[in-house]
Order: C-alpha cells, then sequence, then structure tokens
C-alpha cells in the first residue's frame, strides 16, 4: 500500500471550526413535557418548535421500540436518561492522558490523530478550544459569498424559520418511527444545510468543523436542502473512536434534493463498541432519509461503519422526481461483540428512476451483522432500475453474517437485480501473500481493502484513506 | 364469531360426528387434536403484521365457513380427464377423503408400502404415530395447527431400506365445484428407508368452479443415502385456497429434490423447510410459479445447514401477468460450526402486466465461515436482444414474447425428468399465456408432432 | 544454502515425500523433473510453508535456519519466494498494493527502511518492460481476470522486484505458448548469479531448453532416484521415465 500517502493524509491537522456555546446547566435524567420545555427555552426556540416538539412526544409515548431486527438488547430505560445536559462535568472525566484507557490511545496512535486532540477524543477534561477564529471566518465568507448556509439546527430554527418549517419532518416525518419520534422531541443539535438554485457549494462541509460538539450530539438533527441544480457534499463523523458517556444515540438525518440537485453524503461512524466483553459501547439507532424531489435529482449515501456496540441504520432515499438516481454505498465492519444491523431502502415512485446498492459486510470475532434492504418499485415507476450487490467476507467461526433483502416490485418495465455472496478469506490467498512475506495481519488486511474497493472510491479523498486505516485497526486481532 | 371460532365449532360437530358413529380414535390422536385446536384457538389466523405472513393476507379464508366433505363421489370420467395420463402407484382424494374407486396400487413393487392415512392408522396406528409430526407440530404457523386438530385423512408412503420404486407415486387431490365450500385437511407423510428411491408427485387438480379450502401439512422422512424425487404439482381450481407446508429431514448422503409447480388456486401459500442433519445430505428446489388475473401465489422456503458439508440449490421462477401478485422467500441458514456449506439460490421473475406485483425476499443466515453461499434475485422483462433475433427469424413480435415467455419457465421445466407433467405445465403455460402471444397452437402442434413420431418414447 | 535431508511428507494421512535429500549451493540451479504424482510439487509447497502438508520426519536448513521452525512469511523475508502453478486471484487487491507491501516487509525484516516511492516505481516499471507487460497491470486486482500466461509472467515480476535467495518455480511452463515461455525464461534467467539459486520443478524438457540447469534430479514415487547433469534431462525426454525407475528399483 503507498503507506506514506495514507500516513500524510491520516496525520493531517483537523480543518477546525466553530465552538457551541457551553451550557452549564443540565436537566435531571427523564422525559415528560416539563423536560421539552426546557430543551427548547435553552435553544431559544420559538412557540411552534416547541408545539411540534410536545406532538412527536405525545406520537412517541403511544409508539414501542422495534423488535424485527437481527439485535440482541437489554431494553433501555428512556428514564434514566438525562435529555439535556451539558458537556460532562469535569469531575468525571479524565485529568489526563495517563487516566485513559491505553487501548484508545493506542488507537489514536495508529489513527495518527495529532497529540492535542487526542485528549479531547478520549474526553481529558482541558480546555480545548481547537477552533482558531480566522479559519472559522474565512470558510463562514467563501460560504456566505455563494449563499450557502451552514450552522446548527438551532441557529437554523431561530434565523431562517421559514425553511425549518417548509422543510422539518418532510422526509422523516415526526412519528415515522420510535427513535425519530424520540428525536423529534427532544434533539438538541445538529447541523442545517441551505444550498440555493444552481450553486455547487464551494467546499466540502464537514462536522470536523465541530469536532468540540461531538459531547452533545446525543439526538443529532440534520437538515440539508439543495435547490434545482444544486450540489453539496456532506462528510460526517471521524474516524477517532470517541469517548462517550451517552449510550443511546438517535439521529434524524432529512436530505431534500429538488430538480437537478445533487447531494452526496458521506459518514464514517466509530463510536465506542464497547470493551471486549461487549460491556459500554454506543447504541446507534440513526434513522436517514434522502427525498429525491425533483426530477434528475440524485442522493448518494457513502457510510464506513466500525464503530458502536450496535448500530439500527438503513439511509434511504425516496425516488420520486421522473429520473431522480438514488445510492448507497456501504462498508459495515464488526468485531468483538458488536452487533449492526444495516442496510438502506429504495422506494422508486417515479418514472425512470434508478438506484444502486453496493454493501459490504465484514464481520469477525463474535460479532453479528445484518443487511436489511427495501427495494420497492412502485406501479407509476415506468422503466425503474435497480441493481443491487451485497457480499459478506466471515473472518472466524464465532460471527454470523446475515442477509434479508426485501424486493416489491410492482412494475412490469421494472428491473431489479440482486446479487449476494457470502464467503471467507481464502487460505489459498493468505498463503499466496505469506509466501511473499506479507504478516498474515496485513494480508488480511490487504484483502478486506480490496474486498471493499467499490466502496471506498465512493468516499471524498480524505475519508477514503482514513478508511482504510480505520478498517485495519479495527479488524486488529481478528485472525490468528 | 370470530374467524378462527367457525373452524373451531366445525371441528367440534366433527368430532361429536365421529362419537355419534363410535369411530374409534387412538389416544394420541385425540390428545393432539385438543392440543392443537388449543393452539388455534390461542393464535388465531395469522396476520400481515406476521414477518412470514408480510405479503399474504388470509382473511378471505378465516373468514369463509368451510363445511368437511361428506362422500368421495366423482365420475370417472371427469377424473380420468383431470388425471395425469401415466402409469403410476395412484391414491385419490376427493376433497379430502380417500377415493378407493380412483386410486391404483397394482404395481406397488415389494418393499414399499402406499396407503391412506385412514388405513394405516387402522392398521397399526402405534408405527404412524411415532413418525407422524415429528418434523412439524402445532408452532411451524397456525395453518398446521388446524392441520393437526382435524387430521384424519393423507397418505402414508413406507420404503423400506433399498427399496427401489420405478414407477411414479402420484397422490391425486380432486376438489370438486359443491354447492356450499368445503375444507380438507390432508397429511402426507413418507419415510424412504436407507438407499431407496421414490418419485412421488403430489397433484392437486379439480373441477373448474370449485371454491374449496385446502390445507395440507407433508413430512418426509429421508434416512441414509435415500433418494427422493418430489413434485408437487398445483393446478388447483381458479377458486380454491391453497395452503401448504413441506418439512423434510434429511440423513447422511440423502438427496432430496422438490418440484414445487403452481399454476392454479386463488390465494396459495407454500412453505418447504428442508433440515440437513447429516454430511452428504444435498437438497435441490426447483420452483415454476405462474398467475394471472387476481391469484396470489405465496412460496416460502427455508434450508437449514445443520451439519458440515451439507449442499442445497435453488432455482425459483415466476411469470405473473394482470393484476396478480407473487411472494418468493428463500431463507438459507448455516448454523454454527456446519463449516464446508455450498449453499446457491437463484430467483427471476417475470412481470406480465403493469399491475401485477412480486415480493422477492431472499435471506442468508450465516453461522459458519467456511462456506460458500449465494443469492441472487431478479425481476424484470424480457431480453429485448433475444426478442430482436427472433424477429429477424421471421417470427412476429407477440408469438417471440410468448416463446421466451415459456423459454423462461423451461429454465426450471427442463430438468423435470416426468415427462407427463412437462408437457402438462408446457401446455398449461402456454395457455395461460395471453392470448395475443398466440402459442397454444404452436405448442400443442409440437407436443403432438412429438408423440406422433415417437420421438417421446424411450 | 539449502539442505533437506530424509524429508517424509504426508498429505491427509498419505506419505507423497519418503525421505528425499537435496543440497544445493549458491549459483546453482536444479531442475526436479519426474512422472506425475512423483511428489515434485509436494517439495517447493512445504519448502514454502504450505499448511496442508505435514512433515512426519526430516530437516530443511535455509542458511542454517530450521526452515520448518519459520513462519511462511519469515521464510519468504529470508529470500525463500515460490512461483506458483497455479497463482490465486486476490479480488480488489492491486499488483502494485501486493508489490510494495512484499517489498517493503522483506526490507523490514532485513532492518531496512521502506523503499521511496519513486525509487520503487521506476524499479517496477523497469522490471515490467523486462516483462513485456503494460503499466496497466499494476492497476489490476492480483491475477485477477488473467489469463494463465499473464499470470505466470506476475509470478516472474514479483521475483524481479522481490529478488529472492532461491527462487522456486513450479512447473512454470505450464500452460505457456513458445513466445511467453521465451519472455519467462529469460526473466527467470536474468535472477541467475554466484549469489541466487533457482530450484525448478518441471515435467517437460522443454523450458530447460531455455533455462539451463547446472544438475537434474529426477524424482519418483517420494524420492530421488537419480541425478545428473542437463544432459540427463534429454535421455529422460527421449526415453520415458521407467527406465529410471526400473533402475532404481534393481
Amino acid at each position: 500500500m503507498a503507506t506514506e500517502e495514507m500516513e500524510q493524509l491520516v496525520r493531517r491537522e483537523y480543518t477546525q471550526g466553530f465552538v457551541t456555546d457551553i451550557e452549564s446547566e443540565t436537566v435531571p435524567p427523564g422525559l415528560d413535557e416539563s423536560v421539552i420545555a426546557f430543551i427548547s427555552q435553552k435553544k431559544g426556540e420559538p412557540e411552534w418548535m416547541l408545539e411540534w416538539r410536545l406532538d412527536a412526544y405525545q406520537q412517541w409515548l403511544k409508539m414501542k421500540a422495534p423488535s424485527w431486527a437481527h439485535l440482541n438488547y437489554p431494553p433501555i430505560d428512556y428514564q434514566a436518561i438525562s435529555y439535556f445536559s451539558a458537556p460532562k462535568s469535569k469531575d468525571d472525566a479524565p485529568k489526563s492522558l495517563d487516566e485513559v484507557d491505553p487501548k484508545l490511545l493506542e488507537t489514536y496512535e495508529k489513527l495518527g490523530i495529532p497529540l492535542h486532540e487526542r485528549a479531547a477524543l478520549a474526553g481529558v477534561a482541558v480546555d480545548a478550544v481547537f477552533d482558531s477564529v480566522s479559519v472559522t471566518t474565512t470558510f463562514k465568507e467563501k460560504l456566505g459569498e455563494a449563499g450557502v448556509i451552514f450552522c446548527s439546527i438551532s441557529e437554523a430554527i431561530r434565523d431562517y424559520p421559514e425553511l425549518i418549517k417548509q422543510y422539518l419532518g418532510t422526509v422523516v416525518p415526526k412519528a415515522d418511527n420510535y427513535f425519530a419520534a424520540l428525536n423529534s422531541a427532544v434533539f438538541t443539535d445538529g447541523s442545517f444545510v441551505y444550498v440555493p438554485e444552481g450553486v455547487t457549494c464551494p467546499m466540502e462541509l464537514s462536522t470536523y468543523f465541530r469536532i468540540n460538539a461531538a459531547n452533545t450530539g446525543q439526538f443529532e438533527r440534520t437538515l440539508i436542502i439543495c435547490e434545482k441544480q444544486a450540489q453539496v457534499s456532506y462528510l460526517e463523523g471521524c474516524t477517532a473512536p470517541m469517548r462517550d458517556e451517552n449510550q443511546l444515540h438517535a439521529a434524524v438525518v432529512e436530505l431534500v434534493a429538488l430538480e437537478d440537485a445533487y447531494i452526496k453524503y458521506s459518514t464514517v461512524q466509530n463510536w465506542y463498541p464497547g470493551d471486549e466483553e461487549g460491556r459500554g459501547g454506543i447504541y446507534n439507532f440513526v434513522t436517514k432519509r434522502a427525498d429525491c424531489r425533483g426530477d434528475r435529482s440524485k442522493v448518494s449515501w457513502t457510510q464506513v461503519e466500525t464503530g458502536s456496540a450496535i448500530t439500527w441504520k438503513y439511509p434511504s432515499c425516496v425516488l420520486r422526481g421522473k429520473d431522480s438516481v438514488g445510492e448507497f454505498y456501504s462498508v459495515a465492519v464488526t468485531n468483538g461483540r458488536q452487533q449492526a444491523d444495516t442496510g438502506t431502502k429504495m422506494i422508486h415512485i417515479g418514472e425512470g428512476t434508478k438506484s444502486t446498492i453496493v454493501s459490504k459486510g465484514i464481520a469477525a470475532g463474535n460479532s453479528e451483522q445484518a443487511y436489511r434492504g427495501l427495494v420497492k418499485i412502485g406501479p407509476r415507476a415506468k422503466g425503474a432500475r435497480n441493481f443491487t450487490q451485497c457480499d459478506s467476507l466471515l473472518i472466524g467461526d464465532r460471527c454470523g453474517a446475515h442477509t434479508f433483502p426485501y424486493q416489491e416490485i410492482g412494475n412490469s418495465s421494472a428491473t431489479v437485480e440482486h446479487e449476494a455472496t457470502t464467503s471467507k478469506i481464502g487460505e489459498d490467498q493468505l498463503f499466496y501473500c505469506r509466501q511473499r512475506g506479507i504478516s498474515e495481519e496485513d494480508a488480511v488486511n490487504m484483502i478486506v481493502n480490496g474486498f471493499c474497493k467499490d466502496v471506498f472510491q465512493e468516499l471524498p479523498m480524505e475519508f477514503a484513506v482514513e478508511a482504510e486505516a480505520l478498517l485495519n485497526v479495527t479488524l486488529e486481532g481478528a485472525v490468528g | 364469531m370470530s374467524g378462527a371460532q367457525t373452524f373451531l365449532n366445525r371441528l367440534e360437530e366433527r368430532v361429536s360426528e365421529r362419537q355419534a358413529a363410535s369411530l374409534p380414535e387412538p389416544t394420541w390422536i385425540v390428545a393432539r387434536r385438543q392440543a392443537a385446536a388449543a393452539r388455534f384457538e390461542a393464535l388465531g389466523f395469522p396476520t400481515r403484521r406476521d414477518e412470514a405472513w408480510k405479503y399474504t393476507d388470509v382473511r378471505r379464508i378465516g373468514e369463509g365457513d368451510f363445511a368437511l366433505a361428506r362422500d368421495a363421489a366423482f365420475s370417472k370420467a371427469a377424473a380420468a380427464a383431470l388425471t395425469l395420463p401415466i402409469e403410476a402407484i395412484r391414491l385419490t382424494f376427493v376433497d379430502g377423503l380417500f377415493s378407493a374407486e380412483l386410486s391404483d396400487l397394482s404395481a406397488l413393487p415389494s418393499g414399499a408400502s402406499v396407503e391412506p392415512l385412514s388405513q394405516a392408522l387402522a392398521d397399526n396406528h402405534e408405527a404412524v404415530g411415532g413418525a407422524l409430526g415429528r418434523l412439524t407440530g402445532v408452532e411451524f404457523s397456525p395453518f398446521s395447527a388446524l392441520n393437526t386438530a382435524f387430521t384424519e385423512e393423507g397418505a402414508v408412503i413406507r420404503l423400506a431400506p433399498g427399496t427401489v420404486v420405478e414407477l411414479p407415486i402420484v397422490l391425486q387431490f380432486l376438489s370438486r365445484a359443491n354447492d356450499a365450500a368445503v375444507m380438507s385437511h390432508p397429511r402426507v407423510l413418507v419415510q424412504a428407508g436407507a438407499r431407496s428411491q421414490a418419485t412421488v408427485v403430489e397433484h392437486y387438480v379439480g373441477e373448474a368452479d370449485a371454491a374449496n379450502f385446502t390445507n395440507v401439512v407433508g413430512e418426509i422422512l429421508l434416512e441414509r443415502g435415500a433418494i427422493l424425487n418430489h413434485y408437487k404439482l398445483q393446478e388447483a381450481p381458479l377458486g380454491d385456497f391453497h395452503i401448504a407446508s413441506l418439512h423434510v429431514d434429511q440423513g447422511r448422503d440423502s438427496r432430496f429434490t422438490s418440484f414445487n409447480i403452481n399454476l392454479g388456486g386463488a390465494l396459495v401459500r407454500n412453505d418447504l423447510v428442508s433440515d440437513l442433519n447429516a454430511q452428504g445430505a444435498e437438497a435441490s428446489y426447483l420452483g415454476l410459479f405462474f398467475a394471472q388475473g387476481r391469484q396470489h401465489v405465496d412460496n416460502h422456503t427455508l434450508v437449514n445447514h445443520n451439519a458440515p458439508t451439507t449442499f442445497s440449490n435453488e432455482n425459483y421462477k415466476g411469470i405473473l401477468g394482470d393484476r396478480a401478485r407473487g411472494v418468493f422467500n428463500g431463507k438459507v441458514i448455516v448454523k454454527r460450526d456446519s463449516q464446508k456449506i455450498e449453499a446457491y439460490q437463484s430467483n427471476a421473475n417475470l412481470l406480465l402486466s403493469d399491475r401485477a406485483e412480486i415480493d422477492a425476499k431472499p435471506e442468508l443466515e450465516i453461522y459458519a465461515d467456511d462456506v460458500k453461499c449465494s443469492h441472487g434475485t431478479t425481476t424484470g422483462q424480457l431480453d429485448e436482444k433475444a426478442v430482436f433475433a427472433l424477429r429477424t427469424r421471421g417470427i412476429n413480435e407477440q408469438t417471440a414474447r410468448g416463446l421466451l415467455t415459456l423459454a423462461f419457465a423451461g429454465e426450471v421445466m427442463e430438468q423435470v425428468t416426468v415427462d407427463a407433467i412437462a408437457e402438462r405445465v408446457e401446455r398449461t403455460v402456454a395457455g395461460k399465456l395471453p392470448e395475443r402471444f398466440n402459442l397454444t397452437e404452436l405448442v400443442d402442434a409440437s407436443l403432438n408432432e412429438v408423440h406422433d413420431t415417437g420421438l417421446g418414447e424411450e | 544454502m539449502l539442505e533437506v535431508k530424509d524429508l517424509h511428507v504426508t498429505v491427509e494421512g498419505k506419505e507423497i515425500l519418503k525421505g528425499l535429500s537435496l543440497t544445493v549451493n549458491p549459483g546453482e540451479v536444479h531442475a526436479i523433473m519426474g512422472p506425475n504424482g512423483a511428489g515434485k510439487s509436494t517439495l517447493s509447497a512445504v519448502i514454502a510453508g504450505n499448511e496442508g502438508y505435514e512433515v512426519t520426519s526430516g530437516s530443511i536448513t535455509f542458511e542454517g535456519q530450521d526452515v520448518l521452525e519459520m513462519e511462511i512469511e519469515e521464510r519468504a523475508q529470508a529470500g525463500l519466494l515460490l512461483g506458483f502453478q497455479y497463482p490465486v486471484e486476490i479480488p480488489g487487491v492491486k499488483n502494485v498494493y501486493l508489490l510494495k507491501a512484499a517489498l517493503n516487509a522483506q526490507r523490514a525484516a532485513r532492518g531496512e527502511g521502506e523503499m521511496p516511492a519513486p525509487e520503487f516505481m521506476k524499479l517496477v516499471r523497469e522490471k515490467l518492460a523486462y516483462m513485456k507487460m503494460d503499466p496497466s497491470f499494476l492497476q489490476r486486482a492480483v491475477n485477477e481476470g488473467f489469463s494463465g500466461g499473464e499470470k505466470k509472467r506476475n509470478e516472474i515480476l514479483q521475483m524481479l522486484v522481490l529478488q529472492p535467495k532461491l527462487a522456486m518455480l513450479d512447473e512454470i511452463d505450464s500452460g505457456l505458448d513458445i513466445d511467453a515461455m521465451k519472455v519467462v525464461a529469460e526473466g527467470v534467467n536474468s535472477l541467475r548469479d554466484s549469489e541466487r539459486a533457482i530450484l525448478m520443478v518441471t515435467h517437460y524438457q522443454r523450458l530447460l531448453d531455455y533455462i539451463e540447469p547446472d544438475y537434474v534430479h529426477v524424482l519418483v514415487d517420494g524420492r530421488i532416484v537419480k541425478s545428473g547433469d542437463k544432459t540427463l534431462a534429454l535421455e529422460l525426454e527421449s526415453r520415458g521415465y521407467e527406465w529410471v525407475t526400473e533402475e532404481s528399483a534393481a
């Protein structure tokens, strides 16, 4: 592998971003209308937003947590969670890197995370403000010139209420599912992006900009709107495993693409997966959906999922516009006792709509992984096409890989293809590489990266390189 | 009164009838009947909220009221027109009741026993009780529970070790056009001893205007090295409801081939389950379904690779026209430590109309790493290049499309070794295709030609 | 350099090598010939460390090190490289990655640093040209969709880049037309020098016209029954293997 380039890229300084306000108050655990009112008030929201939240809460109360996924976890006590917490008390946090799990530090080392960021990622209580005002100003100016709005969702609710009213909850309705309803009631943070007609966003938008806001990302809400002929590439997440006290994460992401718009949404998810026994670790229950409203609009989801104890996530595309296109490229790696139930939904409504699904799952250790996908072709989707490729690679004999693709096809002119394979890394392939002097672990990494190539090439360059390194770290100790 | 209650009342009537007529029953049957009825009462009919019934709504069955047939009368001439024209060992059931008149066991070789369940029970109920219900109980689905509660008749096939039955064993189930709709709950039990070999055909057919409900449960036990070809040719009348589950237990080096052909019925659900329990066991599933009008055909298959070095291969084809709906759900489970598995699954569907729908769900659940498993599904239209190629040979477009549709089905049908079935299906498929394809004459003519010239004879 | 002593090897309980001994010194080219099923490929596979083979007794040393105690990659890093008869396909892994990872692993084992990228690319391009291969080949996945001839050239290309001390070639001529064989032979010949040795396993004499061996050994039924110079190969070509078998039985 082109190791030098990779290291160079991995070691590059994170581009720094704005700092969110540090709130000093916290509500006690538990959820009721007063907590929601408190959140809304802290965020300085208008009355209509509070009503919206309360309505979501009422609907959530009537819903039941889904049980169909191929996942095993104890019931979550929603009254034990604090729904509005300032960054956690510095008293509980490690005082210095010496107090941090050495394994975590080792990982940072391998991923080439700069020293000063390691402390922040590990939750060390330092006054780490990466933000340099000048950088923030520069990119804000650049975006401003183009007319692109990129801010936190809370700011957007205050500053762009008309856009929020017009779009929020229109892709993922408040009561879409249990976790989406919960998010709608209590979300506290997230991003808002608006790209005006004909504008190609001059830079890749990244949540790296808000690296120090990671602590508050428990119920994130993201809304991206691309007007006619507009384009944006949005990068979410971070390759470094973040220490996080919030066990439950329930984010909602809504994308709206109008005529000829193109949204590329890339995610690297590497939340804490728990220790070797499966203790701790994040429960990641995410609802991501794109609405391709306009003709010829296109949305592309690319994700590399290596973290979290439990992942429940199905980024979807509703292909409403004529000739609109949905894409889903995913690599999911599980090791240890991780469980992932992930996949996508492609809902073809408009004529000539196209979708591509490439899902690569790698299960090692005692982990369990499921691909769950739906391809639905509606009666009006003349000439719709879907191609799905879904491959699993098993490493070791204690893991499981499962494929549950649903296809509902109601148009005779549609073409839907699905291919899936499950296999292991061939002994003969390993022998061949080792006979060239490459260690078994490196050989596995090479083969795994080769297996994921189709997805990695869809990632923005800087993510792609990190993703490879990340995979290698995640699969450490999986062989032998 | 709830739908399930109607069925329970019918059961109660039947039980009192038997008591009044002093028809003796082994105590184990009575006990199972009661347990099954209780289970069915608790479950009720499945709804679309049940994952296994997500795409199939059985309310039309649950809300119906079906009596039990009183006699097995059926005109010989009418039966002959429906019967597969082959020399065979044949058991015939009319609306679930055994018809000795329409059965023929004269060609039965030694080492093989083929008899109606009622007869087998009367002869030696203990010998039946051990095997019956071993592979499936009341838990599999509410319909299994219902079947168990109503168990009275069916077919029992037993092959002694080493027995080879050359002629097909045909179980013919006829559905009559009754004044009031009836239901039947047949059981099929096949016990194939070591190295035995046979072909079993379940043939469902009936009078065009019939509108009955058949709920069959089958169990097949294959001992070491047994080879069984199982054909299901379901040509039930278009008003019939047909629910079936077939459970296969495969011993070492046994080979099971299933041809699951579904052409008839208003609402059809098939469950096919194989347990590959010892190394070398091999299951091949071939399926063809063709639905039109408002037919609904649901095929669920499940292969459990419970032992290392076991193999499965599945190929299902579906053709759907008009407002028909097809469901294919194929699942392969590889248990932990079942290494060296090969499992392949493929499903292809052809939609002939914009109002037809197919719901496909091929599933893999794998817990071992030394496996080669793959599945593929495609749904689409005919290959336009092939249509073009045929047209360049002077064939009109509609006929070209018809021929290619036939060829699509042919990929499964060409593996059928019972000629009479292959031919029957080809004619039926050609006949079912929209008239514009204009294939019936062509197929009839060419099949007749085969007969006239003796090409079809061995 | 390589010392094989009284080697006994079984595969799935069946004894394939039954007391094979062989010494290879630097600068020498050895050819092992023999009828099908004699155990020719087993020898190179065991030296390389294929785990499907069980060594029941005997020893293999390479430059004084006990080869049987070394991991597969350690053997390669020490300079023992096998050119496979049937090179495996590795989907998605580019040739250039494999070459670079292998070269750097071997350099690391020798305590050398990684080869800088420009120098590496220069080296690889040079060797590619030598093997009459197109540079685009570097971006293709290892052996995936390669023709038989391309796979064999690829094996030799790896040898040229990795410069093994002992190159073992297992039926490197099988499936090659005469032009491809010339290219492959030229590649192998370019490896010959006083520090290096080559061990070829082949069924046919034809290859030896292009790569002249110093020694020819006849392997029959798990043992070397006859050794000689290259004239022995010619004799085998004209008389077949039977006479050797008979002679050794006598």
